[in-house]
């Protein structure tokens, strides 16, 4: 997981008015002919600032992301589900290290990045911000969140800056592995008893809403960013990524004889793109902006477990003392 | 062979792999540092694995089968050692628990490489290769923050003089001490005792930290007949809180 929805700034025209247009022209027709940008090359301001931003939300969210999974590797049913977690939950902890570094090649540190993170300035993907209730909302998210996550990444991973690619590259690899286990935790859910059937269709109406919101604001309503696109930093519309989403697993989840709490949900065989009621993006706002459901909590966590592991880093860099025979 | 010592054997060293392989994971996205985070997962899901390995033999000697075994009994049916069950506390702790518990985890799975009991030296041959890189894990560190700040070496001395006497709880003597070396299954606790001192003196003498005289120490025991601290019994709860929902279930 579990890069999506990114949320940008409003992109000004005078924003690339002071860069040097041959170096533009340059930087743009490389990206045309499909080249990677590479951290030593020449790059607009904007375009570095708009990469450290999505790479960085990116990054915040595989670490903030394994906390409402993380809290059930201690109560996963059996060793095979609590083996496959912990070496789940394992990966995005090493993705978000990752793409911290991908990020640090654009000349943020990691811990100015993770600062800004307990201090609210940057974002991470909204979805985590709710609950995990039962064992299987840790089952919707291996399986469809982390789905959600691999259809933008696999979209951002043909995008023009080079660590970033090569990160998602290697990323999208073990998320195949998350959306096979998620899955399978899912068909034993829904094959299962009638208490696990429940508990997977009640998890399906928690998280619907969240996971309508995960794509990002729909286009009619969000901010212009047809320069990124132009860049390749941002690969395809919100909405777009949303119906791609619908089309791979609405079917899915059907199939295995779930509702999906959206009486309009279905597919427009005309245009074939998915209807549905339009996700509350008054909630989105509130919730991206401190006041879901867990944001204090997941934030307070981050910053109790920095906090607490400050000693650590800072004996880290501490030269090692040699220990002296006294003279006399 | 004397079934009834293998499976005393097995017990608990298969119950202190489980119990500190869960200690392990809870530190998943609490780490100092994402690169402790990812290491100290790594090793739980090693301790964890080795658990169901050392279940599986003893599933093969007649027992239940792995997730029965793990999942369902109580604290007083466990044989860990109170040292495994003991709360993560601050990465100091966590930190000097792994030191002292991986390098005579080490060293008895070096010993056991040798069994008489196939099995066991089989899966023995496999784990030691793995523990190579917890031991030199912890000891790397144990080095670096044992000789790094003022606030470091104090708050590891503090952990290593609370640990020690919890950490000698693993060389409880069972009852089967002397079949299990006649039958050359096993060394016996007390020879594999002496070897962990002299490994965690050799690296603690890199430090600057001080090792208290042994003979002032007295061993927690009691892990190994089911005598366990307030703190075993909410884990285990914990652990098993999904399987219970419904135990006819398949999860």
């Amino acid at each position: 997981m579990y890069g999506g929805g990114n949320i940008f700034d409003e992109i000004k025209p005078d924003d690339v008015a002071g860069e040097d247009s041959i170096k533009l022209a340059e930087f743009e027709a490389r990206i045309d002919r499909g080249e990677k940008i590479e951290p030593t090359d020449w790059m607009p301001k904007l375009y570095r600032k708009q990469l450290i931003r999505m790479i960085e939300q990116h990054a915040h969210s595989e670490i903030i992301g394994a906390l409402p999974e993380g809290t059930w590797i201690t109560r996963a049913p059996g060793f095979k589900r609590k083996m496959a977690l912990m070496a789940k939950v394992q990966d995005e902890v090493g993705h978000g290290q990752l793409l911290y570094s991908a990020a640090e090649t654009l000349g943020k540190s990691r811990e100015q990045m993770i600062d800004d993170l307990i201090n609210g300035k940057s974002k991470y993907s909204n979805v985590f911000n709710y609950p995990t209730f039962t064992w299987a909302d840790c089952c919707f998210i291996s399986w469809l969140v982390d789905a959600g996550a691999i259809v933008n990444q696999l979209a951002n991973a043909k995008g023009s800056y080079g660590p970033y690619c090569r990160a998602l590259e290697r990323i999208c690899a073990e998320e195949s592995f998350h959306l096979k286990y998620g899955h399978h935790c899912v068909i034993y859910l829904a094959s299962g008893t009638q208490k696990q059937r429940d508990m997977f269709q009640e998890a399906i109406y928690r998280w619907w809403p969240p996971m309508m919101h995960f794509f990002g604001p729909s286009d009619k309503i969000s901010v212009h960013t047809e320069i990124l696109m132009k860049w390749k930093v941002k690969m395809d519309t919100n909405d777009n990524m949303r119906n791609q989403f619908l089309d791979m697993y609405v079917p899915k989840i059907w199939e295995l004889g779930f509702t999906i709490p959206d009486p309009k949900l279905k597919k427009n065989t005309a245009t074939g793109r998915w209807e549905y009621t339009e996700p509350d993006w008054d909630e989105f706002k509130r919730v991206i902006n401190g006041g879901g459901p867990c944001n204090k909590e997941r934030l307070e966590v981050r910053r109790i477990a920095e906090e607490r592991g400050r000693w650590v880093r800072e004996a880290l860099r501490a030269p090692k003392t040699e220990y002296i025979t006294p003279l006399a | 062979m004397n079934h009834e010592a293998i499976k005393e054997l097995l017990y608990k060293m298969a119950d202190d792999q489980l119990i500190l392989g869960h200690r392990n994971s809870e530190w998943t996205g609490f780490g100092p540092l994402l690169e402790e985070d990812i290491a100290f997962s790594s090793m739980a899901q090693d301790k964890i694995g080795h658990s169901l390995a050392l279940y599986t033999i003893l599933h093969e000697l007649g027992e239940q089968d792995p997730d029965t075994i793990a999942f369902t009994r109580n604290a007083d049916q466990f044989h860990n050692t109170v040292f495994t069950e003991l709360p993560n506390a601050e990465y100091d702790f966590s930190l000097i628990r792994h030191f002292l518990y991986d390098t005579s985890e080490a060293l008895r799975f070096e010993i056991l490489s040798q069994s008489s009991f196939e099995p066991l030296a089989q899966l023995a041959i496999k784990v030691r290769g793995e523990l190579r890189y917890h031991t030199m894990h912890a000891n790397t560190w144990i080095k670096q923050l044992g000789s790094a700040t003022e606030e470091s070496i104090s708050k590891l001395q503090k952990s290593l003089e609370y640990a020690l006497p919890y950490a000698l709880g693993l060389f409880e003597p069972s009852l089967y001490e002397s079949k299990l070396i006649n039958e050359k299954v096993f060394e016996g606790e007390k020879a594999l005792e002496e070897k962990w001192k002299k490994k965690v003196e050799e690296v603690i003498a890199q430090t600057q930290l001080q090792l208290p005289n042994w003979k002032t120490l007295t061993p927690h025991y009691g892990g190994r007949i089911g005598k366990h601290s307030e703190h075993l019994q909410p884990l285990l709860d914990e652990m098993s809180e999904v399987l219970r929902i419904d135990p006819t279930a398949e999860w």
